[in-house]
């Protein structure tokens, strides 16, 4: 993201998206589990703040400004900096806006569920998003890699949430791989960076300091390449993906924001990063090892969609989706490629769509019937149309037809692989999405046209309004997501 | 104030003398008399640091009894001269004598009864003894300052239960071969140099090109050998963990950040300013050596801080660890390396006083410090778990803690010596100081028995009464010293650049290897 003619201004609104959530915490646990109601508002809130803050920036980016502002000086050469560039802007924008549609879905599902300690529920959740915006706007490594940290450990108590054995094995499985590989993998990585280039007087910003890793010699740059892309272990990258399917033990509103949108896309966005403005097109074209990124990234896409397919618990075929559709935003990214860059960030906005939406629907279909499994969904469709319809949408956006969103940035994944002059990744591309049509459609395929298994069962309803209200409107989202796709385009810095 | 460096001892030296006289007739008195020496003293300490800024070569020299420095070499007498290095670690000692002091008011009065005139005096000359370690230009004072801060530590640890004493004991006897072993170091070097006071011992070994004679080699050896085991390196920490473990709180919260860290302060000096860098990394083999045995103790320690089931020892040999991390930074014998040695014996000293405070507290809402107790504990104190985790995830180096910036520069430190077994034992012990904090947090948190059954009923029940779970925190003349540490974990974190520009300019006197790039 370096195009020449724009101009830096210092403003304190990255901030403000930031620290919101946080101070948002002092009132939610203020006002407690005796006062709900204050406690949701609270929440709202600062959702609301944030995502206003956020989206107020966009025309400003559209012109050509660029937001900085220094937050603090971490070392000599490495301030605390955040910045808002397009693929950040683009990224805060989802994030941001599906907090406000997982607030609502949370209230209908942890109260229908009557789930304990919601007030530590909400808190770390906020505590999550404004994490989650830090790492959209940082300007530097060692900025980014605070926030991915923060967020590790914050959510650390919504995985566990349910405090039983389960959780327990789940949540170890979570922090042993992503402080793992934070740890132990990316900050040699990053020291290495910070130490060796230009005589440690460097600060690896995403702007100012792309292409110097050139400078290493060709395997130092694989090593690096492979420790960033494995270190960023939320990126669900294979053979690093297994936390992924174990943090499923949280309630269903955490999958959907976390697991679907903040955590995993976090990890993809790291290392979009890394490749995009820390190494930079130029750099990685040259390299020669780096083909092989581009194929482990196609093989995670095909292995985790053949899991998949064989996973009969909805919630865990749809994780193991999310990691294939992770692959995808890690190929644009190794395509390094304009275009193929491009079209990672773009498919980090339009899968969270898509995806929230199937959480969201999973997590309904529980609360209303408490049912968990593919197999038992038959007839559901009649009884719950507009969770299942919202289902049938976001499974084609996710598979990518047009006019949903999913079709956009698969566009330009292809495009990028072309570009790159890699054909075959365009046959990976049409057989994963292959693959999705098999494991996806088949579930609202059975709720609509499947007769149920016997008519005794007590009478089903929709989920709470609460529930359905926001899953209608990621779906809605999906298709709007294609009618707008010009601006965002332009945001990831590509032109139609 | 001029002669705030005496003021510093001045405090705390005559306040111990007031707790033992006064004590007999009011034992009240005791604690306000060791909050107001150590506040005293505290502030003698930030005026010197003031002082010690203000002069250009950075050292403020304080001569008991008139004698001067003129004649060469240096005549012996009592000096304490402070520089930028001496002066950050006394505030660190002095900082923790007054939280702790604040904190002391009532574990004193439970644990130890009747005793507190008697444990006050100990606890003023044990601050004492520390500090003077920590600005004493003199190689013989340096050795009765620490006999000091170690006989008043045996009493402070005696003091408590009879498994203490026993403890101590063991304490008693390696504490007393590493000083003398330091003794007899000191002897060497004064046959050969002919003076005692340090910068006169430097002038000589310089002037005199003494880097290749052998009874300063040994001295070198029997010096760097008694700090080690004053020190509680490993193999020689087998007086540590007994001994804090079993000493009552309050000793356990002031000696455990401090005593062991400014061990490591005194060879930061020996190695630096006494000996020299080109004499103590070019001329011994200890540049060769210590790193791998910094790799053996950082490993042993913190496999052995995994086998604890309770709180205090676990707590115990992570100290041995972090020992270990701070003798790797100074041998790995790099800029970067020292910065973050004499980062982390700042940082450390905060995040374990953090722990300690912490500890003393679930010790006495819990009334044990076992793992198995702790289940439910942020329901019933949230603010004194919030401050002891921010303790830990400091040692574990998560960010913005003051931890993650003194790892950092041992790492980089590590990477700038191209020393990559230190820099795998670090992460090594990263993921074991990972493992021991997530795994009390899952003991805290979830209601899940070590052996993996489920002890509540779904839904966030932990299994256990209303009662047991009620919110309840600690007094808070305990936990507002423990709030205190952790914000100090993280505003020195915050301001690391701060110190470290400090550090910097101390190590600035000295020619120390920053590494060359490499590809």
């Amino acid at each position: 993201m370096s195009t020449p003619e724009v101009t830096v201004i210092q403003d304190i609104r990255p901030l403000i998206a930031f620290v919101a959530p946080l101070l948002g915490v002092i009132g939610i646990v203020w006002a407690g589990e005796k006062r709900k109601n204050l406690r949701e508002t609270f929440t709202f809130l600062v959702a609301s703040i944030q995502a206003t803050v956020v989206l107020s920036m966009v025309p400003l980016l559209l012109s050509g400004t660029i937001v900085e502002f220094h937050v603090w000086q971490m070392f000599t050469h490495v301030p605390l900096l955040l910045r808002v560039d397009g693929f950040g802007l683009l990224f805060a924008c989802v994030a941001s806006l599906l907090w406000i549609a997982t607030t609502v879905y949370s209230i209908g599902y942890m109260r229908g569920l009557h789930e304990h300690a919601q007030t530590r529920f909400y808190a770390f959740f906020a505590i999550s998003l404004s994490a989650t915006i830090g790492v959209a706007f940082s300007a530097n490594l060692l900025t980014i890699y605070f926030f991915y940290e923060m967020l590790s450990v914050s959510t650390f108590p919504l995985v566990t949430h349910m405090q039983d054995k389960e959780a327990r094995t789940g949540g170890r499985t979570y922090l042993g791989y992503l402080l793992f590989t934070s740890l132990c993998i990316l900050l040699p990585a990053l020291s290495w960076c910070y130490v060796w280039l230009d005589g440690g007087n460097v600060a690896m910003d995403f702007l100012a300091d792309t292409g110097k890793v050139g400078s290493f010699s060709e395997t130092t740059q694989i090593i690096l390449l492979i420790l960033f892309t494995f270190g960023f272990a939320k990126a669900g990258i294979m053979p690093l993906h297994s936390w992924l399917p174990g943090a499923m033990v949280a309630p269903t509103p955490v999958s959907a924001l976390l697991h679907a949108v903040a955590v995993v896309k976090v990890g993809v966005f790291c290392v979009v990063r890394v490749y995009s403005d820390i190494f930079g097109t130029e750099v990685l074209q040259q390299l020669d090892g780096e083909d092989w990124m581009i194929g482990i990234a196609c093989a995670t896409i095909l292995i985790s969609s053949l899991i998949a397919l064989s996973q009969d618990n909805l919630k865990r075929r749809l994780a193991f989706s999310t990691i294939g559709q992770l692959g995808y935003v890690i190929l644009g990214a190794t395509l390094a490629t304009q275009q193929g860059i491009g079209g990672s960030v773009l498919h980090i906005a339009m899968h969270a769509c898509g995806k929230i939406t199937l959480f969201f629907c999973a997590g309904a279909i529980f609360v209303a019937t408490g049912k968990k499994y593919v197999s038992e969904l038959r007839g559901l469709g009649r009884k719950m149309p507009v969770t299942m319809g919202a289902f049938m949408i976001g499974s084609l956006s996710v598979i990518g037809l047009p006019p949903l969103g999913g079709f956009v940035s698969k566009w330009y994944l292809a495009l990028g692989a072309l570009d790159r002059g890699a054909t075959w990744v365009v046959f990976v591309l049409l057989i994963s999405s292959l693959l999705n049509v098999f494991y996806l459609l088949p579930v609202a395929v059975t709720a609509f046209f499947r007769n149920p298994a016997d008519d005794s069962e007590p009478e089903i309803k929709e989920a709470p309004m609460a529930c359905v209200i926001p899953l209608s409107i990621t779906a809605i989202g999906c298709f709007v997501l294609f009618f707008i796709a010009g601006p965002l385009v332009s945001m990831v810095g590509l032109t139609d | 104030m001029e002669n705030s460096i005496a003021w510093i001892f001045i405090f705390p030296l005559f306040g111990s003398v007031a707790c033992a006289i006064l004590g007999i007739s009011n034992r009240k008195i005791c604690y306000p008399i060791a909050v107001l020496s150590m506040a005293g003293s505290l502030w003698a300490g930030i005026e010197t640091l003031r002082q010690v800024l203000s002069v250009n070569d950075h050292t403020v020299s304080y001569l008991f009894g008139g004698w001067t420095l003129d004649a060469y070499p240096r005549g012996v007498g009592i000096e304490f001269h402070a520089d930028i290095l001496g002066i950050l670690i006394t505030l660190v000692v002095l900082g923790v004598g007054l939280l702790v002091s604040l904190y002391s008011k009532l574990p004193v009065e439970e644990e130890t009864p009747g005793k507190e005139p008697l444990f006050y005096t100990l606890f003023l000359l044990q601050v004492t003894g520390l500090a003077g370690i920590c600005l004493t230009g003199d190689a013989f004072n340096l050795y009765v300052l620490i006999e000091v801060a170690a006989l008043t530590g045996y009493g402070l640890i005696a003091i408590g239960s009879n498994r203490a004493a026993a403890a101590t004991f063991n304490y008693l006897i390696l504490g007393t071969i590493g000083a003398s072993l330091y003794l007899l170091g000191v002897g060497y070097i004064y046959i050969k140099t002919g003076t005692l006071n340090m910068v006169g011992i430097h002038d000589i070994i310089v002037a005199e090109g003494l880097a290749d004679s052998a009874t300063m080699q040994v001295a070198f050896v029997l010096v760097g050998v008694g700090i080690l085991i004053k020190m509680a390196f490993f193999p020689f920490h087998a007086w540590l963990p007994n001994a804090y473990s079993n000493a009552p709180t309050t000793t356990s919260c002031l000696l455990a950040p401090v005593v062991t860290k400014v061990m490591i302060y005194v060879m930061i000096r020996m190695v630096l300013s006494v000996f020299g860098v080109e004499f103590s990394f070019e001329s011994t083999l200890w540049t060769d050596v210590l790193p791998w045995l910094v790799v053996v103790a950082i490993v042993c320690a913190a496999v052995m801080a995994l086998a604890q089931r309770e709180i205090k020892r676990m707590l115990s040999y992570l100290i041995v660890a972090e020992v270990g991390y701070m003798v790797g930074g100074v041998w790995i014998y790099n800029y970067y390396g020292l910065i973050g040695s004499i980062f982390h014996v700042i940082s450390d000293a905060c995040m374990t006083l953090c722990l300690f405070l912490g500890a003393g507290l679930i010790l006495r809402k819990a009334k044990t410090t076992h793992f198995d107790g702790l289940r439910g504990l942020f329901t019933k104190m949230p603010l004194t778990m919030t401050g002891f985790f921010i303790g830990g995830f400091s040692i574990i180096g998560l960010p913005p803690t003051c931890g993650f910036f003194s790892k950092w520069y041992l790492i980089t430190g590590g990477m700038v010596s191209q020393r990559w077994e230190y820099m795998i034992v670090l992460m090594f012990s990263t993921m074991v100081m990972v493992v021991l904090f997530f795994r009390m947090i899952e003991r805290i948190h979830l209601a899940v028995s070590e052996s993996g059954e489920n002890l509540g009923h779904g839904h966030g029940d932990l299994g256990l009464t209303d009662q047991q779970t009620r919110f309840d925190e600690g007094p808070l003349s305990m936990l507002i010293p423990l709030l205190l540490a952790s914000a100090v974990v993280l505003v020195v974190g915050i301001y690391n650049q701060e110190v470290v520009s400090l550090i910097e300019v101390f190590l600035s006197d000295f020619n120390l290897p920053r590494g060359e790039g490499i590809k």
